[in-house]
């Protein structure tokens, strides 16, 4: 053994001279003392089992609380969404508990909506005003006139304030600014909207095509676990998107398309399949119709034909086409979430359902899978709940979009300009959700906003839209309340809990006595019999034979395990009308749309403009974390990704632009946002640029988010909306570049 | 027998969600900007012909570890089963160590000390497995003993294909990086 001079001063020192390289108790101070093992005390003395509300994936977590403190948060085994481990996020959420920007206590408005001027005032003056706003809209306008804004499990109690108040007008963004596309697509072929957690099979899937979704960024903690599964098991991916992400740093295949043009390469795709009879023939003659027609319709969209649209090489079309067929029908097409793009963003939706049905992917291992729910009886109110004769105000009066599954929360905001809807809507009831991030086009949501007899928002964070209302109400965490019992349709039916690990902090309530109290508030108690939720889910828990105390302990009960897919024993399950998939869409012909999906180009952006496209990052739900300090520790702030070439030679710049340089991005209607920081990048096109959204926040009492990085809200002055179903297509606003300043 | 700790990072599963440094983060109590672990995405290439390897990194608790020979107080040691700990009460906070590791895996805590990966050696004790292992949600990360043959560590470092960070360092890192 040769030694350097300080191991031999060191071993000096030491008691024996070997052994302080190798062992701990062998290696002391002058031979003095053993060194211990620090141990920094964070096991709780006790854990309390409850599912998580950083994002609206729900995974269950075991908060463990040591001095009435909780000191973290790991996950909890027996669920089936975390099975034991969590995302950035979950393990993150001591971060939102002790965020020293939460709101404490209720406010009310002093100036101008949007100055964000407010008093501190107590719950009980807070609520006599909500009373008497509510109240008097209500006498006004009817209770229609009101509507709910919401996201999240907390929510619950307030959808079931708005069924006894009497107004059929509650929706959340996550419908026609999310998810919404993809729900229609796959109802008109399928019969059935595929809801969350998406009823997929990506553990068993042998390769994962993912359409613009960049799963692994995108953190649903449960996919990610069986994406990493799969691929360690050997699946292969193709990634279609314009940026270099992570899941495509992983593909067989990346296909980096020039956006807007998804439709194209799926209609080649099938070209390929069909022609080279690649297709599950079998699966189709028993369970689809309209084959004949696709053929036809998809004849002449060849690769070579998508080529030109695309950006995509025709041979790298037709392999990559055979390469997912191969692995039918464990081929999965994933659904993607995020989807309200480009405004025809349901037949997109449609050309991915198609396609997976081509696969004989649907109800089959490895593809899309037939989810169980555990039933469980609802606390029952004996006094009915009142119906009115209004419908939604959701729709133009002219109507429209006759697809849309759940409320437009868009066209509600548009109900709130006077003769826009059927009816106008007077006053809004937030929970949980930045309006004025989550709906397209700012100044329209303000210009609502402004139009309103009365606003007032239940929130954890002052966040933006907080700013906006006449009085906001403080919402404890999902760590010091009680909620209602999850039980979402899942391969393995469960019911979750939501428990309260610590007692509110500040003034804050839980959102189930917020909803309570209003309805107190408003002469509507008779609704609310519950104590309070723990009475509540307790009812609920012991009406469905549970041992109440059991389920309490851990948190999670599971449902026996149901036959998921064909392999399985369940037979391929189709809800359509007729009872089959619908390659080619009747209703949609009906209607008078496309039975079959086309591709038409988009509007290109001015010159010297790229494309905005954005996204998520794993550490981030929205704006709703970007407070978060903890979680900001490895992701302080969103960047502009440039395209490196590009980036040599900007329009307006006389010296290249540098990773770090900050920039401001300017829209085509002039709309700015940062100053963000460039990351110059071989990762993405030179044709768009990409941010992660939710950051650029203008609400100051957000200490740490305000003013950080760049806001996409903000630049989607522009939106397309599909008249299929109402979504708001975001994809649409381009942007040019301008520095702001240089850091070395 | 004598153990040797030692963690496989599988960047093949990675996707760099950072749920790793988090948990480290409220496992340990860490302060403000202190990380023990930390993700590095390496892209190599042009467009669009790129490739990328994402990694989960934190100390390599090497066999040969420089920073231990560094440390002129003795507070940096090879603590059970190779773990290359600091004795906190023996620190000075000179940062000898943190110029001496190649790795950049040390930092200087508030209160005075250099902190470092521990391999959650307070947990290990316990039976259970380091914070960022437990919580990892694409199971990237595998811990154990290598001296154990039958230790899933030992076998996936056997049955794929391996390297580690900086070899010619001489440092012989027991954090393994599979690909």
């Amino acid at each position: 053994m040769s030694l350097t001079r300080r191991q031999f001063i060191q071993i000096g020192g030491a008691a024996v001279g070997g052994g302080v390289l190798a062992s701990g108790p062998t290696s002391k101070w002058w031979g003095l003392d053993a060194n211990r093992v620090e141990d920094p005390g964070t096991d709780g003395d006790h854990v309390v089992a409850t599912f998580c509300e950083l994002c609206f994936w729900g995974c269950g977590v075991l908060a463990h609380v040591k001095d009435g403190r909780v000191t973290k948060i790991v996950g909890n085994p027996e669920h089936p969404l975390s099975r034991g481990m969590l995302c950035p996020r979950g393990a993150g959420a001591t971060g939102l508990l002790y965020d020293p920007d939460r709101l404490k206590k209720p406010l009310v408005r002093r100036q101008k909506r949007g100055e964000d001027v407010f008093e501190e005032v107590s719950w009980d003056a807070a609520l006599n005003r909500v009373g008497d706003g509510l109240l008097d809209v209500k006498r006004k306008y009817g209770p229609e006139a009101v509507a709910l804004f919401t996201h999240g499990s907390g929510g619950s109690w307030f959808k079931h304030f708005m069924k006894a108040w009497g107004s059929p007008n509650v929706g959340a963004p996550s419908y026609a600014q999310c998810r919404g596309p993809r729900e229609a697509g796959y109802l008109l072929t399928y019969g059935t909207p595929l809801g969350s957690p998406e009823p997929i099979d990506i553990a068993n899937a042998r390769v994962i095509t993912l359409i613009g979704s960049h799963l692994g960024e995108n953190m649903h903690n449960t996919q990610v676990q069986e994406l990493a599964e799969a691929v360690g098991k050997g699946a292969q991916l193709v990634v279609v998107d314009p940026r270099f992400s992570v899941a495509a740093g992983k593909a067989r295949y990346w296909l980096p398309i020039k956006p807007g043009t998804d439709i194209a390469l799926l209609l080649a795709w099938m070209n390929v399949m069909l022609a080279e009879k690649r297709y599950d023939a079998e699966y189709l003659a028993s369970h689809a119709m309209g084959l004949d027609e696709l053929k036809a319709h998809v004849a002449d969209k060849t690769p070579e034909w998508a080529y030109p649209i695309t950006g995509i090489r025709p041979e790298l079309i037709r392999e990559s086409a055979r390469f997912i067929a191969s692995a039918r029908p464990a081929s999965l097409v994933h659904p993607g979430r995020h989807t309200t793009w480009y405004g025809d963003d349901t037949q997109r939706a449609r050309a991915m359902a198609i396609l997976a049905a081509l696969l004989g992917s649907w109800g089959r291992r490895g593809g899309y899978v037939s989810p169980g729910k555990m039933a469980l009886a609802p606390f029952s109110v004996a006094k009915p709940f009142p119906h009115g004769p209004k419908g939604v105000a959701d729709k133009p009066k002219s109507g429209g979009y006759p697809i849309a599954g759940e409320v437009i929360a868009s066209g509600l905001c548009d109900a709130s300009v006077p003769g826009h809807a059927l009816y106008d809507l007077k006053a809004w009831i937030i929970y949980g959700c930045n309006l004025i991030q989550a709906l397209p086009s700012r100044k329209q949501t303000i210009t609502a906003l402004q139009n309103l007899d009365f606003v007032v928002s239940i929130d954890v964070l002052p966040a933006e839209i907080c700013g906006y209302s006449d009085v906001v109400l403080p919402e404890a965490t999902y760590l010091e309340r009680d909620d209602d019992v999850a039980a979402p349709a899942y391969k393995q039916p469960f019911l979750a809990l939501r428990q309260e690990a610590v007692p509110p902090m500040y003034d804050s309530k839980p959102g189930w006595w917020i909803a309570k109290e209003m309805a107190a508030h408003v002469g509507l108690s008779a609704y609310f019999p519950w104590k309070d939720a723990r009475e509540y889910v307790d009812a609920r828990l012991r009406a469905g034979g549970h041992d109440v105390a059991q389920v309490r302990a851990k948190g999670v009960v599971l449902g026996k395990p149901v036959p998921t897919c064909e392999e399985e024993g369940l037979p391929v399950q189709v809800a359509t009308d007729s009872k089959k998939i619908e390659l080619k869409s009747e209703q949609l012909a009906k209607l008078g749309f496309d039975a079959l999906p086309q591709y038409y180009p988009q509007e290109e952006g001015p010159p010297g403009h790229f494309r905005l496209l954005t996204g998520r990052a794993p550490t981030h739900t929205f704006g709703r974390t970007v407070n978060n300090r903890l979680l900001a520790e490895p992701y302080p702030e969103n960047e502009v990704w440039v395209n490196a070439g590009v980036a040599r030679a900007l329009p307006g710049f006389d010296h290249p632009l540098r990773s770090g340089d900050r920039v401001w991005l300017v829209n085509q209607d002039g709309a700015r946002s940062g100053p963000v920081k460039a990351k110059v990048t071989e990762r993405i096109r030179g044709d768009c640029v990409y941010l992660v959204h939710g950051w650029g926040q203008t609400a100051k009492k957000l200490r740490y988010a305000h003013g950080r990085g760049a806001s996409d809200a903000e630049l989607v002055t522009r939106y397309k909306i599909d008249p299929i179903m109402g979504g708001t297509g975001m994809n649409v606003n381009f942007v040019r570049i301008e520095v702001a300043e240089r850091f070395a | 027998m004598k153990k040797r700790y030692a963690m496989a990072v599988d960047t093949v599963r990675c996707v760099g969600c950072s749920a790793c440094v988090i948990s480290c983060k409220t496992e340990n109590a860490l302060p403000d900007g202190g990380f023990r672990d930390w993700i590095v995405q390496e892209v190599r290439g042009a467009f669009p012909d790129l490739s990328m390897e994402i990694r989960s990194e934190r100390c390599n608790h090497c066999s040969e570890p420089s920073c231990v020979d560094a440390c002129p107080t003795g507070a940096s040691h090879v603590a059970e089963g190779g773990v290359v700990a600091v004795a906190r009460n023996k620190c000075t906070g000179c940062k000898a160590c943190i110029a001496a590791c190649p790795y950049g895996a040390r930092y200087v805590h508030p209160a005075g000390f250099v902190d470092k990966c521990t391999f959650c050696l307070h947990r290990v004790q316990k039976g259970k497995q380091p914070a960022c292992v437990e919580t990892c949600p694409t199971r990237s990360l595998t811990f154990g003993d290598l001296e154990d043959p039958d230790s899933p560590v030992a076998r996936l470092l056997r049955s794929r294909r391996s390297r580690v960070l900086q070899p010619e360092a001489g440092n012989k890192p027991n954090v393994f990086f599979l690909s």
